[in-house]
């Protein structure tokens, strides 16, 4: 329970916290929530010289238009999106994919960006940011840049994210019109992680699948785009027959993860299950 | 006038406390100078200890001393209940230390202490201790264990085998085995279980070196017993220098009845840096290694009979694993509370069983709710509904025929419950079971069953439903069964209350029980209330602390309302006995003249010639005028030993759904009809049926600890070890009936552990029955989705 | 050592802790108030929940620091001395709790559903107790506590706007 200690800053402004992690160098590590990064230092698992607080900076919080789409500051609690009119109304594969995460509590105090830079390979918030197509603005002391959110994810707790920048925003694009999403997981029954989580944005346009994002977690060392399975439906009716045939490609060129929850085997077959799931019921809200 | 308020649903008396924040666990104990105590762990399932370097922790900020093993003189725990005791069975004992001081043979076993300021700074400490390990090759399946060459964890256990028990007529169920029509085999495996009370535990030592005494705080079922072993055979330490505490305790389920080598640690290290109070809370991750896991068996059953569905014989072989090291009673579990009531509810003629209890590199194993009958009822249930396939027999007929009949009782079941026991005899003593099956499945519609599976099987749902009837034995035991065959731990299993009606007519009542969250001071107020008629606002229930109360064996076992408050209405009824003729004497009548209603003590035809017990109690009390050789006070001691245990029994119901897709498990209904005699508090016994059955269905679904080859649990946290949730349940529907138990005043059987008893094996028959469709016969637990998933492939695989 | 000023049942407070230090600890061991419990180290059981600033959080997974300048409210901030908070009163009655142990933080979770949703059905109660775990009582007894407590505020809230003057 006991953690090791460290030392504890909580800067004003972004300007701050970046020189905050100017100074303290690689010792630092940034904390918003804390829900993924206690849990490690209280197991000793994580070691941190310096924690420099962002979790109340106004620039990292808040629910904006941006383009259409939102943006959403990276220090917003699941507990704020999910009671967000704007998000419920733009975006309601958010609302499905963050209301199971964890419980109430930890929905209250964890944040989208913290989810997102701490790249845990069974979290949910990975899988919906590459079915939404997101992108991320990311500061240092050095100046501002954005990525995408495909192509951010390297690996187990590994991503693009240099220890100096910040997560400020995360930008959704608007989704094509009539776009129908869904997020179904397998829940690992002890942590409530996801053993596979799906997200799926999908929109047709004359009887044929025209646009599809398909999100995949827990199954990899990080969350993917299941590009296979993407190509497979594009252009396609979006029938049932073509579902399946997509959904069997949902693990493809994965290494795919093996623990006592579910080995490759059962998890292999689960991104198939699930994701032809997803897809069926994006297609059917497709509109 | 006091209401009487026996058998009703009385709010909990204790409540108040607990929902306004006031409750007083052991971690809330705060004392001035307090210090705390970490324990460095093996992170190695099996090595030796070549040297432990603790100079560099001794030096950091904080701390006030590093011990090892080597600066303990206890001798090891005791162990108490050896299988088959004194009769004769070899048991190869091997107990933890303090710390230990050669080897280490589970991870997790603890090896060095560093008692600090704070509880971060003796954390800190620990990891500044360097052990040199000797790595071993290591054991982590009971059955493995046993075979040649397999790696052998202590020398005086030769195949690690700890010992070699058996029970019933071996040439008997032989012959009538090989004599069947029908013989159905199976391997099952009960699976290991962490069992995870919200509190964990730990202890606070305090050594005074102006008296030379000792009190320990603990958080445990059994503050009298700990002070007994620790004393008697840990420290070497009199008895009377030590004082046990238990405050409230959240939660048990048997982790707590034990005697750990961290209650022995603190004491040590309060005398040993000069009397400040040492502290030591577990943390959870910790506790999932230093305190004991429950079940682990692997058994081979063999059962045998008739076409016509008449069961003739049972003969089963079980490997009960027992950890590194043996915990307080584990060989008793697997054993006496096993082997002695596999036949359950039903007359088999012929029952043998063979138990080897096994050493592995893994945490020791000892009672878990139910202890042994969880792991008999999941044999005998599974093997009925076995055979009932096999014969193509419904599972219901196939019991039908098989129960031991309603007037077949007092019935001495061939598992040996009476012929082990010397001249104290036990027995099975009442029971009906007929009549609560056949609710329980008119409750649920079992006659529908068909078209409750169709309409599933419409929603691409595969249904099933399953059942257990089972027996229990609880309210353990007669002191000389329990002792003189040395078929018990070295205890006898008595209980003892005293009552003091005070000058005010208020009530303090002591008793040697220990409640964990069964409501013990509500209803033992209760039943003293109806017993004196005394208001239960006026009774106070005192528990607990080894100084105030007299000895008690502590509460498991499902004991304390047959056991303990029998004891208690002993005491109530000597109380009446004193108070009526000092009324008497008050009232200048004889005694036989007296007549008690209630409180009221008045003279026979004339009511209005009456003294209450408050009057009395404050006559008798002050002492002024007692009757010739009657000394002062209402005051009154009694112990209470049973002459039998009591036999719940019932018959559970689930329904379960599983996607054959993902292999997913969804519970989607369970019923219980239980017979637990009387009630003296109807809404307390339903809450402690909704707890036992929901840790039953969590065996079955969900729980399940793994270790690795190399001995890491690798269901090491509450991470990773499913711990049931509320969104899994269904209502939990609860049904009775009542057969009053014949060997206590109450007619109370208890019903601490009957949910746990017969929940397991009907969720598990459920979720065999779903499946059997698919020509899947048995799995064992817990049916995660992964299990279920793999099962279909395969079975689908092969036709 | 951080100085943390915070408002906890009420009452403003200014204690000097460690970094390190956990809210929960701050609670439990500077302030004295056990009512909050410690059931897990991974941040699993809720035992630990607390409200802060309104809504109910794992107070092993805040660190004290983190919670400057809040308003904390425990289980014994739930109800004046003496007095019960719906949910308080409705646990008892309907016997949502054996040893205790988890009481605490299942009211305060129970209270952050009832502030969102004030007639959740037994779905909704389950789904909200996900953070929370209790080994006694199967949760039957909590889920009719937490509908029981409903019932009661929703009586309680019509009759005092009824009550209103107009
Ligand atoms: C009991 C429990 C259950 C959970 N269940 C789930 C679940 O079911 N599904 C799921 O997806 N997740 C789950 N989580 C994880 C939770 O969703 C994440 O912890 C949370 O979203 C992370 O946000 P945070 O603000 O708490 O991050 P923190 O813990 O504060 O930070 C996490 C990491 O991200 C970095 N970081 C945070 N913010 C920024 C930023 N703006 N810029 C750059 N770096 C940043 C930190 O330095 C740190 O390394 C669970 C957590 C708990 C405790
Ligand atoms: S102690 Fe906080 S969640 Fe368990
Ligand atoms: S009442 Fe004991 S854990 Fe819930």
């Amino acid at each position: 329970m006991s953690m090791a200690g460290f030392g504890y800053t909580r800067p004003a402004t972004l300007d701050e916290a970046l020189a905050d992690l100017a100074k303290h160098g690689p010792d630092a590590k940034l904390i918003a929530g804390g829900h993924s990064l206690l849990p490690l230092m209280k197991m000793r698992l994580a070691s941190v010289g310096h924690l420099v607080d962002i979790g109340r900076l106004r620039e990292l919080k808040g629910i904006r238009d941006w383009n259409g789409g939102l943006a959403i500051g990276a220090a917003t609690t699941y507990r704020e999106v999910l009671g967000s009119a704007l998000v419920r109304d733009r975006f309601p594969l958010l609302i499905e994919g963050l209301d199971d995460i964890g419980d109430i509590q930890v929905r209250n105090r964890g944040t989208l960006g913290g989810s997102l830079a701490h790249a845990d390979p069974a979290s949910d918030m990975p899988a919906l940011a590459l079915a939404l197509d997101a992108e991320l603005l990311l500061r240092s002391s050095g100046g501002e840049r954005t990525v995408k959110v495909d192509g951010f994810f390297h690996g187990a707790f590994v991503s693009d994210l240099h220890p100096d920048e910040v997560m400020v925003e995360i930008r959704i694009p608007a989704s094509p019109d009539g776009a129908g999403t869904s997020y179904v997981e397998l829940t690992q029954p002890a942590s409530g992680y996801s053993l596979v989580g799906v997200a799926v944005v999908l929109a047709k346009s004359g009887g044929t699948v025209s646009h599809v994002r398909v999100g995949v977690t827990g199954v990899a060392d990080h969350a993917y785009r299941a590009s296979a399975v993407e190509s497979t439906l594009m252009g396609s009716d979006g029938g049932s027959a073509a579902i399946a045939a997509a959904a069997a490609h949902a693990a493809d060129g994965q290494e795919v993860n093996s623990d006592i929850h579910a080995d490759r085997e059962y998890r292999t077959a689960m991104a198939t299950a699930f994701t032809r799931r997803s897809v069926e019921s994006a297609a059917a809200r497709a509109t | 006038m006091t209401i009487d308020m026996l058998g009703e649903r009385v709010k909990r008396t204790e409540d108040p406390k607990f929902i306004t924040g006031k409750g007083r666990y052991l971690d809330d104990i705060q004392m001035p100078g307090m210090t705390h105590i970490a324990i460095l762990r093996s992170p190695y399932a099996h090595a030796n200890i070549r040297s432990i370097d603790t100079s560099a922790a001794k030096s950091m900020p904080g701390v006030i001393a590093v011990f090892t093993g080597a600066d303990i003189p206890y001798n090891p725990l005791p162990m108490a209940w050896p299988a088959g005791g004194v009769a004769g069975i070899r048991n190869n004992i091997n107990t933890p230390r303090t710390l230990a001081t050669d080897s280490v043979k589970w991870s997790g076993e603890g090896v060095a202490a560093v008692v600090a300021e704070t509880a971060e700074q003796a954390h800190d400490a620990l990891e500044a201790i360097t052990v040199d390990w000797e790595p071993l090759p290591t054991v982590v399946d009971a059955e493995k264990a046993t075979q040649p060459g397999a790696v052998q964890l202590h020398e005086n256990a030769p195949n690690n085998i700890v010992f070699e028990w058996t029970v019933g007529d071996k040439a008997g169920t032989d012959a009538a085995v090989d004599a069947a029509e029908v013989v159905v085999r199976q391997r099952i495996v009960n699976q290991r279980l962490i069992p995870n009370p919200m509190e964990v535990r730990g202890d606070i030592g305090w050594y005074n070196p102006g008296t030379d005494e000792y009190t320990v705080w603990m958080s445990s079922q059994t503050p009298h017993i700990q002070r007994l072993l620790l004393t008697a055979f840990v420290t070497g330490i009199p008895e009377h220098k030590v004082r046990c505490i238990s405050p409230d305790v959240g939660g048990a389920f048997g982790t707590k009845i034990f005697c750990y080598a961290d209650m022995a640690l603190v004491m040590f290290a309060s005398k040993a840096i000069g009397g400040r109070p040492v502290k030591w809370v577990e943390g959870r991750r910790e506790s999932y290694q230093s305190t004991i896991h429950g079940r682990d068996h692997i058994t081979y059953l063999e059962i045998a009979g008739k076409r016509d569905g008449t069961i003739t014989g049972l003969r089963v072989k079980t490997f009960a694993n027992l950890g590194g090291r043996l915990s307080t009673i584990g060989p008793g579990i697997p054993t006496t509370l096993y082997g002695r009531v596999l036949s359950g509810c039903y007359k088999i003629p012929n029952v043998y069983c063979e138990v080897t209890g096994v050493y592995t590199n893994t945490t020791f194993v000892d009672a878990y709710r139910g202890a042994g009958r969880p792991e008999a009822t999941y044999v005998i249930e599974r093997a009925m509904d076995l055979f009932a396939a096999e014969i193509g027999m419904d599972r219901a007929e196939l019991r039908r025929r098989n129960f031991i009949a309603p007037d077949a009782f007092p019935y001495d079941n061939p598992s040996g419950l009476g012929t082990a026991s010397g001249g104290a005899k036990i027995y099975i003593d009442s029971g009906n079971y007929e009549p609560a099956m056949d609710m329980a499945l008119a409750a649920v519609g079992y006659a529908d069953l068909a078209a409750t599976k169709a309409e599933a099987a419409s929603r691409g749902k595969l249904l099933g439903l399953g059942f257990s009837t089972y027996i229990e034995v609880c309210g353990v035991a007669p002191s000389k069964w329990i002792g003189a065959v040395g078929e018990g731990w070295g205890a006898a299993m008595w209980e003892s209350a005293n009552i003091r009606v005070h000058l005010t007519g208020k009530t303090v009542v002591t008793v040697g029980t220990q409640p964990q969250g069964q409501g013990h001071e509500t209803t033992y107020a209760q039943v003293i209330s109806h017993e004196l008629g005394i208001p239960m606002d006026d009774i106070v229930i005192q528990h607990s602390d080894t100084l105030g109360t007299p000895f008690g064996y502590g509460s498991y076992g499902s004991r304390t309302s047959s056991v303990g408050m029998t004891a208690a209405i002993k005491a109530a009824t000597k109380i009446r006995e004193k108070a009526r003729k000092f009324a008497a004497h008050m009232l200048e009548a004889s005694v036989d003249d007296i007549e008690i209603d209630g409180p009221n003590y008045f003279v026979k035809g004339s009511p209005d010639k009456k003294k209450t017990i408050q009057e009395i109690a404050f006559a008798l009390d002050l002492g002024f005028d007692p009757p010739e050789g009657m000394e002062p006070y209402l005051d009154e001691t009694a112990y209470w030993d049973t002459p039998n245990c009591t036999w719940p029994f019932g018959t559970h119901v689930a329904i379960v759904e599983i996607d054959k897709e993902t292999g997913q498990v969804d519970l989607v209904r369970y019923l219980a009809v239980d017979d637990v005699g009387k009630k003296i508090n109807p809404m307390i016994v339903d809450g402690q049926l909704h707890g036992g059955i929901a840790q039953g269905v969590g065996q079955a679904l969900w729980e399940g600890a793994v270790y690795s080859d190399d001995g890491q649990l690798l269901s090491g946290s509450m991470l990773d070890y499913a711990m049931p949730r509320a969104s899994w349940f269904p209502d939990i529907e609860l049904h009775e009936t009542v057969t009053p138990s014949p060997v206590n005043p109450l007619g109370v059987k208890g019903v601490g552990e009957a949910g746990a008893i017969a929940s397991t094996a009907a969720v598990s028959n459920a979720v065999m029955d779903a499946l059997a469709p698919l020509g899947i016969r048995h799995l064992d637990m817990p049916y995660t989705p992964q299990t279920v998933w793999h099962a279909i492939q395969t079975a689908e695989v092969s036709r | 050592m951080e100085s943390v000023a915070l408002v906890v049942n009420g009452v403003a407070r200014t204690v000097e802790v460690e970094p390190r230090r956990l809210l929960v600890q701050l609670i439990r061991e500077d302030l004295g108030l056990t009512g909050t419990h410690v059931g897990c180290d991974t941040s699993q059981c809720g035992a630990c929940t607390v409200h802060m600033d309104g809504v109910a959080v794992k107070s092993c997974t805040v660190l004290a620091v983190q919670a400057d300048g809040s308003s904390v409210t425990t289980i014994e901030g739930m109800a004046p001395e003496g007095g019960l908070h719906p949910l308080q009163a409705a646990f008892w009655e309907k016997h949502g709790l054996q040893c205790g142990f988890c009481t605490p933080g299942m009211i305060m979770t129970a209270a952050d559903l009832l502030a969102s949703d004030t007639d959740p059905d037994d779905d909704a109660i389950r789904h909200a107790l996900e953070g929370n775990f209790c080994r006694c009582t199967g949760y039957h007894n909590i889920v009719a506590a937490i509908r029981e407590a409903a019932n009661k505020m929703q009586v309680g809230a019509a009759t005092s706007a009824e009550g209103a003057p107009r």
